[in-house]
């Protein structure tokens, strides 16, 4: 269920320009990083919204300012559930064609 | 010396009751479980804390003050490379944060006052994702992660 969020939220390319503004340089104000995106304040901010509620955003409330920090906790999630799995099985059939090869060389 | 200093921010959402996740941090026993070492403590505001490997070898990785401890909501602590631990200047600082949130528990660790672009600002950002992950996933369902995974396999996390 927080796995669809998460997926969703990634969805769309200005939502991921947007996380990595924040990889780039985290703790960035609204205005910082509306400054880098071509579009309306408006837009930026249902688009930050949506990362929020996915949890990719994280907001720290620092005097006036509202700082946004990434939060790639959700992206390890994914990260263990959805690649390391297919990693792992693409690494073994390396492995096995790397001994089956190794192997035939012996026998020359 | 002055340099620049920045901030990370880690969220998770985690369906246990505070004292849970509380008693995750700063139990070494519970901690060893999904983290691979036990922060060691008497848990006391300016005691030394120590996040201790678990394994033979007991290598001390970070070390720290406690500075502010408030059971089972807040804890802050400062942390260091155990060789830096007498220069206060070279601690950075983390801010455990545990909020209920309907049936769950919201966990913000803070971690800031580090020194940008280092090398220990670099590894806590790698770190603190796959802790927390894995936190959750051992709280939740029994299952923890293996942090010292690599896709690679390729070398070993310190």
């Amino acid at each position: 269920m927080d796995d669809d969020k998460t997926f969703k939220a990634l969805g769309d390319p200005s939502r991921r320009k947007i996380l990595d503004l924040l990889c780039e340089k985290n703790g960035r104000t609204l205005g910082q990083l509306c400054a880098h995106m071509d579009m309306k304040r408006q837009s930026v901010t249902q688009h930050i919204g949506l990362l929020e509620d996915a949890n990719l955003v994280s907001t720290v409330k620092r005097g006036r300012e509202k700082l946004h920090f990434l939060n790639p906790v959700p992206l390890q999630t994914i990260y263990e559930r959805w690649i390391r799995k297919f990693e792992q099985q693409r690494l073994s059939l390396l492995h096995e064609l790397k001994t089956e090869l190794e192997g035939d060389q012996d026998e020359q | 010396m002055s340099s620049e200093k920045t901030t990370f921010v880690y969220v998770t959402y985690i369906r246990a009751t505070q004292q849970k996740i509380f008693d995750a941090i700063t139990r070494p026993e519970i901690a060893a479980r999904y983290w691979g070492h036990g922060n060691v403590s008497d848990w006391k505001v300016g005691s030394r804390w120590e996040h201790v490997r678990d394994n033979e070898e007991k290598k001390v990785n970070i070390a720290g003050d406690v500075i502010e401890i408030d059971p089972p909501k807040r804890l802050v602590i400062s942390w260091s490379d155990p060789s830096e631990y007498d220069n206060r200047d070279k601690h950075s600082r983390v801010t455990f944060d545990l909020v209920p949130y309907e049936d769950m528990v919201r966990l913000t660790v803070t971690h800031d006052e580090l020194e940008a672009g280092s090398g220990m600002a670099s590894g806590i950002s790698k770190g603190w994702p796959l802790v927390l992950s894995s936190l959750k996933s051992y709280l939740e369902t029994d299952e923890p992660m293996d942090v010292f995974a690599n896709p690679c396999a390729t070398e070993t996390a310190a």
